[in-house]
């Protein structure tokens, strides 16, 4: 093998790649075939590739990939969350109302702060009191918002105050309710049954107050 | 194959830890084949390629999707395998703690640094002796035999994964298979 040029190796190891041109193949057979030595070298690196090619096929141990779960690092909450939504769609959709529904009803009981009242043409308006004069009736319900009523005629419906007091005089005639609303509850509570009202009048048939 | 592996990284880059136990079931045997052949040690082998996923998770983000995902893996395991051998402590002992390692003998927890005497070496299982002699290759030579034979992976592909030119990587499969053969020698 000493006297063989080094580059027979470098054959051997081309046509083990895989990657050995036709020429030096041709070379490396005449070679081998003319060298004991050098037919023993290609036969034992034949034998190594062989060899380590026989390693049976491991596969990873039981919980290997719970292992890897263990150790990731505390995924977001925001995924966490959407996947909760993803399974549970009602209970989201009926939060989801929950949310837009009284979201809109505080709003309005907090951004709307603006006095105002049910146009009535024989009503009198001084500053931010609604005032039904003696002798006066009014037909249909009277809703105040941020202001006082007083009543010294008569109202053929109902009274509301929100966030305001009403005043009656002996002579006042109510034939309806009288309310007066000044917390977010009855507020809330007032809103629902509105919505409820004009739930059951527009099933009668009945036109909405 | 590669295009489920890209949706399930775009998961994973919103945050989806679910998408990625995906990815890690689908290349968990490879990495653990691969760290467990270059360490020579199942313990060591588990750790070092739960290691290597979950650095894949937290660097997700540096993936270029154009490119193989398994490529990347395997870049990252095999750093990590090199630089636990080099870390490796001399003195690893033959008696250390082999429970849980199913039917295999002492001989397959040998560090890399520990020659045998050839009676024993003689007297080993066929798969034992495979995983011993690859752990005896200096480390430069062990990736390339291990990703090369015991993975099939082209040459090309190995250039990638070690991060060396391709030239590089032939010679040292060369020295690796004469290595390897000058070990033999005996057989």
């Amino acid at each position: 093998m000493n006297m063989c040029p080094d580059y027979i190796v470098h054959y051997m190891h081309e046509y083990l790649d895989g990657e050995i041109s036709p020429e030096h193949e041709l070379e490396l057979k005449a070679h081998l075939s003319s060298c004991a030595s050098c037919q023993k070298h290609m036969h034992e690196l034949s034998r190594v590739v062989a060899f380590v090619q026989s390693a049976s096929h491991i596969t990873a141990p039981i919980g290997f990939a719970e292992g890897v779960t263990a150790r990731l690092p505390k995924e977001k909450s925001k995924v966490n969350m959407k996947r909760w939504f993803h399974s549970h769609p009602i209970v989201t959709a009926a939060a989801l109302f929950m949310i837009l529904m009284s979201a809109s009803l505080f709003s309005s009981f907090n951004d709307d702060q603006q006095f105002s009242f049910t146009k009535q043409s024989n009503i009198v308006v001084e500053g931010e009191k609604v005032i039904v004069p003696l002798g006066e009736t009014v037909f249909g319900d009277m809703v105040v918002k941020n202001g006082d009523i007083q009543i010294d005629g008569e109202v053929v419906g109902d009274v509301t105050v929100i966030n305001g007091t009403q005043y009656m005089a002996s002579t006042a005639n109510v034939t309806g309710e009288i309310e007066e609303i000044n917390q977010v509850f009855d507020w809330l509570w007032y809103k629902m049954k509105a919505g409820a009202k004009d739930v059951t009048s527009f099933l009668n048939g009945k036109e909405g107050k | 194959m590669d295009a489920l592996v890209n949706k399930r990284i775009k998961e994973v880059l919103k945050g989806d830890q679910n998408a990625f136990a995906e990815i890690v079931e689908l290349f968990q045997d490879k990495l653990y084949r691969v760290c467990y052949r270059m360490l020579g040690n199942k313990h060591e082998a588990e750790d070092i390629a739960q290691e290597a996923f979950v650095r894949a998770f937290v660097n997700i983000h540096t993936f270029d999707t154009n490119r193989k995902f398994s490529t990347w893996l395997y870049r990252i395991g095999t750093n990590l395998c090199i630089d636990r051998i080099r870390k490796k402590k001399p003195d690893f002992s033959l008696d250390a703690d082999v429970t849980g390692t199913d039917g295999l003998t002492m001989y397959s927890q040998v560090a890399s640094t520990d020659d045998l005497p050839e009676e024993e070496v003689l007297k080993m299982e066929m798969q034992d002796r495979v995983q011993y002699e690859i752990s005896r290759l200096p480390d430069k030579y062990r990736a390339v035999i291990v990703l090369k034979y015991l993975e099939d992976l082209p040459l090309q592909e190995i250039s990638d994964i070690l991060d060396m030119p391709l030239g590089t990587v032939k010679t040292r499969v060369h020295r690796g298979r004469e290595a390897l053969r000058k070990q033999l020698s005996n057989m």
